[in-house]
């Protein structure tokens, strides 16, 4: 089987794979988000926690809520990581340094695992479980329990309610992530991942020389840093790691997990607000958003080779692995920078200035083709507020989605949220640019050194956390620069969204009619990537133009 | 008083006005002012910045660009003014009414108690309540109902319509407005506004835009464009540091022309004028509304309330056959019919008289050429009218009135007779008998059908509305059986049939709690609940100042059907809006494409393949992409006073329509603009 029939099996076996299940998991997750019964566990969960279960909350006290969690999530994983030399399975690690433990508390419980440390050689197993896979869970979990609000806010009418966090959170975390990602453990560890809590052994390579290597619970971690589109690796390599992503099986497996939910949740955005029509219409525009980039990638990658050693090989191989080949490692890094998931199995710095420029791009969409568990979710629906504002004038009626009128209220906060994290990507670049000592810490120089700040800084924004590599962001700057921007990032637009869930749930529906706005059909599907794409280009083109652009044109 | 008075003339932009404008326009680059549109107000900050830029660094480029965008911030500006100035003219010719007019204040006048003492105060003094008495050739010194006696009025100082109106005491036509004149007889007002605040003094601030305030839409669509000007602005200010890091720091000049070009600058500069020109176009057909508000709440209307008459029927019901009982000839009916109908001078008995003519040939006997003959008039009472002619006693009226009439005088109906009026009552129609009593008796000779005249082409704009997504709901006194009948022939979806304004008020609640926008017409003081109640309610001119005071807006001709066009105008000026603001996007592609090269093309020889435009120099690429900029307001402007083209067709055909003309004419046309400016400034030296 040459490469090329390989990567369009895998690529097919994918879609189908996504195909077959988005339906039923959709309709999990909107049974669990509407749900009203609750179960045992869950109850004792809620007596623990000294819940009210049975009272839903307005956004404001939901808000709060959501903070509080997150704080106390920041700070214990903080402590964590200062105290872990203390703490059993420690495997003779040191405490992790200020900067750099307020960088990694940030970076997991934004959801954004961006990794200025190499897992295997500075953490011990117990932080690696107790902490950091219990963020991967929650923080996906808090992900999902915004959307949820945003979508009652277009169900609902006439209430301030927009749920209760803590029934949110537990029963995404219990019914969903938790079943889902043992499950998915079970399949990684008899496709070759390793799980055990080993420490370090030495072996002999071939070479003759001695190599250190650690073991420890990574299947049970793999799984949950896809599912929830976390992205943090056990090892520093991430899923280039032999251990964490042993074949071609593992690869397309670990890519699936990263895109199921993103692309399982506009079904239940169709079942909850009792249309499924509508998130067929988002699905579709986080498909066409998702194969174009792929088809680019992977064109960009087998042709645009410069070096005869590149012809050789048949692409760009360089910090690719050959386990999985240009296929399957563009359709890993595609999938990653489109999910705000973040592991990666190749160097993304490796790429070609088309196919990296184009990675950039895919995070600096705002992570919405399908994007993160939830935020995703999310994203796209400030953005299709934002298109039916401007399709809807020109329709002649004073727009209206889902039957929710967007007045001024509406569009203060979906212009908020656009304005947010771009505003975070180029401010921080900006500064990093703007100071000498900063930009020293780039590998290369001219363009590509640039598009290395740029990448890290839109990686943090976006809550992605992947790494163009090359860049040694492990200084007190960079640690806090990063861990600031991501937590920016990360809960500037919830506050936003939360706030315009709020405010939809508010209002009366307006009755459909022919005069409507349809926003079902392929019109609409078309006018929401149209309206993606021009934006995100124009605010990112002379930043793009100066890295990637100017890298790749010649 | 002028017999006419000069109205603003519709839709097309005199260039003359572009150039009276002028001077306000440059009134209005105070920065106080110009802070309220944001968009602009960066327009302007740019170009002070690049003006100081160039005293201490003068070139022909720099100056370019500075003057270019002192332009733009004029053009924005002038797009308002020439707005505004269009209303203008019409506030002045409504100021001249309003002249230092002295009321004859009546002290302690009662109804029925003759005039009491007469004072001469000046019209602004006069308080609510007081009454005034107004005789022929005086001006009515306030807004006020008639208490007292009937006259004709000259109402063409608000209305433009120069024929007389009838204002009488009581009933539906007792509002008269201040400033307009009592051409005959005498009447007594009672006043309904305070000075300063009659129909007039709100007329002239509405037309001047004194009392513009922003519509919930525009404010929301601000915040759009605010928040995209933010993100373009955070853009090139952190270009700098990536350019410095390129080795190719840019001068502020070139900067500010990045943002200026790349901020919404043509939807920015013509928001406020799109805004002021949607309710001129209202003012144009004689409708005013009390806010813009009301105009935007009228695009959006799902349901209309239309009165049947006048709006969806003619004023007036018209004969339209003569139906015979067996064994009486059409003639000796349709004879029978003109006789008993010559003295009748309603309408309808006119155009029975019309009708037997047309289709008899019978000529209307004038009443003097028939001797003998005394005409019996229509009472309530009798509800029939007639004559007795030669010993015949002719008589027409209500079927029951006419067949009790027939009984009484020895004959009987008949079957039949029961039969034909129900048919017309069942088709919608109105039966009117035509018996006689001679020395044969007395007997019925057939029935006369009247019926609802539906006006031409109401079907299709029925149809329009359907396809705009918006439910026609007909509202008449008639019963269910005429109504449904009427309904069906109008094509209307639903009717009110015996609709009183309780039922009125009852069906717009409904519709509203069904999440539905409603708007209707309405004259009458009953209606002013309703009118109130829905969420565009449009007076008419002609009915009483409760019913004006409710509404939110008036319409000076007394139209019903210009609702139609008034949700017509809601719409185009939303649409108007949105494609300006599409439009004005798309064009970022094209500028981004002659700047970015003109930027960094030296630094990385490779950004020259995006200068697709092959523009001269760098120079004369940013110098284009501004004048560019700053000329399209100005082509613009016309567009943004007349509204885009509009054409009744469902959201998804409308929005296809206008994607493919602003979105795709937005993204191509400025690739074109430029390079012809180009063309023309790389002759200009320093520039290349």
């Amino acid at each position: 089987m040459n490469d090329t029939l390989a990567g369009w099996l895998q690529i097919l076996a994918l879609a189908g794979a996504l195909a077959l299940t988005h339906r039923p998991l959709g309709d999990h997750l909107a049974h669990c988000l509407t749900n009203s019964r609750h179960l045992r566990p869950e109850r004792l969960v809620y007596r623990a926690g000294g819940v009210n279960a049975g009272t839903d909350q307005t956004w404001a006290v939901y808000l709060r809520a959501m903070l509080a969690f997150s704080l106390v999530s920041v700070l214990f994983l903080y402590a964590f990581l200062r105290l872990q030399n203390q703490l059993p399975l420690s495997l003779g690690t040191r405490p992790m340094p200020p900067d750099q433990a307020f960088d990694t508390a940030a970076s997991f419980v934004t959801n954004t695992n961006w990794q200025s440390y190499s897992g295997e050689s500075a953490l011990g197993h117990l932080v690696q479980m107790a902490g950091l896979a219990v963020q991967n869970f929650v923080s996906a979990a808090v992900g999902i329990a915004i959307v949820a609000t945003l979508i009652r806010g277009f169900t609902r009418q006439r209430t301030d309610r927009v749920g209760n966090f803590w029934v949110d959170l537990t029963r995404i975390t219990l019914r969903v992530l938790l079943p889902l990602a043992f499950v998915f453990a079970m399949v990684l560890v008899a496709a070759g991942v390793i799980q055990n809590f080993h420490g370090a052994h030495s072996v002999t390579t071939i070479a003759g020389q001695h190599q250190s290597i650690t073991g420890g619970p990574v299947a049970s971690q793999e799984a949950i840093k896809e599912l929830g589109t976390n992205g943090g690796g056990f090892y520093n390599a991430n899923s280039a790691h032999p251990l964490e992503n042993p074949t071609g099986f593992t690869n397309l497996a670990e890519i699936y997990l990263m895109l199921v939910i993103p692309f399982s949740l506009p079904r239940t955005f169709g079942t909850m607000t009792g249309d499924r029509r509508q998130g067929h219409a988002l699905l579709a525009v986080m498909a066409l958003i998702w194969a174009a980039s792929v088809a680019v990638a992977t064109a960009n990658e087998l042709h645009s080779v410069s070096s005869p050693a590149g012809h050789a090989a048949g692409g760009m191989l360089e910090g690719k692995e050959q386990r999985f080949g240009i296929w399957g490692s563009v359709l890993f890094a595609v999938s990653t920078t489109l999910t705000s998931c973040g592991a990666v199995n190749s160097a993304h710095d490796s790429f070609s200035p088309g196919g990296g420029g184009l990675l950039i791009f895919n995070m600096m969409l705002g992570e919405i083709a399908p994007g993160g568990t939830g935020s995703g979710l999310y994203g796209i629906l400030v953005l299709a507020v934002v298109a039916v504002f401007v399709a809807g004038l020109m329709v002649g009626r004073t727009p209206e989605y889902l039957g929710k009128k967007l007045g001024s209220r509406e569009m203060k906060f979906a212009s908020l949220y656009i304005l947010t994290t771009p505003a975070l990507v180029l401010a921080g670049s900006g500064i990093a640019m703007a100071l000498p000592g900063q930009r020293a810490a780039m590998a290369n120089p001219g363009p590509h050194g640039f598009s290395e700040v740029l990448y890290a800084f839109t990686s943090a924004a976006n809550n992605n956390g992947s790494a163009f590599a090359g860049l040694s962001a492990n200084t007190v700057w960079y640690n806090t620069a990063l861990g600031l921007v991501m937590i920016f990032g990360r809960f500037l637009p919830m506050v936003f969204v939360l706030a315009l869930a709020g405010s939809l749930a508010r209002q009366r529906p307006v009755p459909v009619t022919a005069g409507t706005l349809p926003t079902h059909r392929p019109q609409f599907v078309g006018l929401l990537t149209g309206v993606i794409l021009i934006v995100v280009g124009l605010t990112f083109f002379p930043a793009l133009a100066l890295g990637p652009l100017a890298e790749g044109l010649h | 008083m002028p017999a006419t008075t000069h109205r603003v003339s519709g839709g097309l932009l005199d260039p003359r006005q572009l150039v009276t404008s002028f001077p306000a326009a440059l009134r209005k680059l105070d920065p106080r002012l110009m802070v309220h549109n944001p968009v602009m107000f960066v327009v302007e900050v740019g170009a002070v910045l690049t003006t100081l830029s160039a005293v201490k660094d003068p070139g022909v480029f720099p100056w370019v660009i500075t003057v270019w965008l002192w332009l733009t911030s004029v053009f924005a500006n002038l797009s308002e003014a020439v707005a505004e100035g269009r209303g203008k003219a019409q506030a002045e010719t409504l100021r001249r009414t309003r002249t230092r007019t002295t009321a004859r204040r009546l002290t302690g006048w009662r109804p029925g108690a003759g005039p009491g003492d007469e004072e001469e105060v000046p019209a602004a003094q006069l308080r609510l309540g007081d009454h005034v008495v107004v005789e022929a050739g005086q001006i009515i010194p306030g807004d006020g109902d008639v208490v007292e006696g009937l006259a004709s009025v000259d109402e063409s100082a608000i209305t433009g319509e120069s024929a007389p109106v009838i204002r009488e005491s009581g009933g539906d036509r007792s509002a008269v407005t201040g400033g307009t004149t009592v051409l005959s007889d005498r009447i007594i007002v009672k006043i309904t506004s305070r000075p300063g605040e009659t129909f007039i003094d709100r007329m002239i601030a509405l037309v001047e835009g004194a009392a513009r305030q922003k519509t919930p839409n525009e404010i929301a669509l601000n915040i759009l464009l605010a928040s995209l000007t933010i993100i373009f602005l955070v853009a090139v200010v952190t270009l700098q540091p990536f350019a410095i890091f390129a080795g190719a720091e840019q001068s502020i000049v070139i900067l500010v022309a990045l943002v200026v070009a790349l901020i919404p600058t043509t939807i920015g500069a013509l928001l406020s004028a799109i805004g002021i020109a949607g309710m001129d176009r209202l003012v144009q057909r004689n409708v005013l509304a009390m806010s813009g508000r009301a105009v935007e709440a009228a695009g959006d209307v799902n349901t209309l309330l239309l009165d049947k008459t006048g709006t969806i029927t003619l004023g007036n019901r018209q004969a339209a056959e003569f139906l015979p009982v067996d064994g009486v000839g059409a003639d000796e009916l349709a004879d029978a019919a003109q006789l008993s109908s010559l003295a009748d001078e309603t309408p309808e008995g006119r155009s029975v008289v019309v009708l037997a003519k047309q289709r008899h040939a019978l000529r209307a006997r004038g009443e003097g050429e028939l001797e003998h003959a005394t005409f019996v008039p229509f009472t309530a009472q009798t509800r029939m009218s007639g004559v007795d002619i030669d010993g015949r006693r002719i008589r027409k009226g209500a079927a029951g009135a006419v067949t009790a009439w027939v009984t009484e005088g020895g004959g009987a109906a008949g079957e039949e007779v029961g039969r034909i009026t129900e048919r017309i009552s069942a088709g919608g129609g109105t039966p009117l008998v035509v018996a006689v009593q001679d020395r044969q008796g007395a007997r019925v000779l057939g029935v006369i059908h009247l019926k609802d005249v539906i006006k031409e082409g109401i079907r299709d704009r029925f149809e329009e509305l359907r396809r705009m997504g918006i439910r026609t709901v007909m509202i008449t006194g008639d019963n269910p059986l005429t109504a449904r009948a009427i309904a069906e022939e109008a094509g209307v979806d639903d009717f009110l049939a015996e609709a009183t304004p309780e039922d009125k008020m009852a069906l717009i609640k409904r519709e509203q709690a069904g999440g539905k926008l409603v708007a209707m017409t309405g004259d009458g003081t009953n209606d002013a609940p309703a009118l109130a109640q829905a969420d565009v309610g449009v007076a008419m001119n002609t009915g009483t100042s409760a019913a004006k005071e409710a509404g939110n807006m008036v319409d000076l001709d007394s139209n019903p059907t210009k609702l139609i066009e008034i949700v017509e105008i809601g719409k185009q000026l939303l649409i108007t809006r949105g494609a300006l603001t599409t439009f004005s996007i798309a064009n970022d592609v094209a500028k981004y494409f002659a700047i970015i090269p003109a930027m960094f093309a030296a630094a990385y020889p490779g950004l020259d393949k995006l200068n697709i435009m092959r523009l001269h120099s760098p120079a004369s690429a940013v110098s284009s992409a501004i004048i560019f900029n700053a000329l399209i307001i100005v082509a613009l402007i016309p567009l943004a006073l007349r509204g885009v083209r509009y054409r009744p067709s469902s959201a998804a055909a409308l929005l296809s329509r206008n994607i493919w003309v602003y979105g795709l004419g937005g993204l191509v046309l400025p690739f074109l603009g430029i390079k012809l400016i180009d063309l023309l400034v790389q002759l200009v030296p320093g520039l290349h």
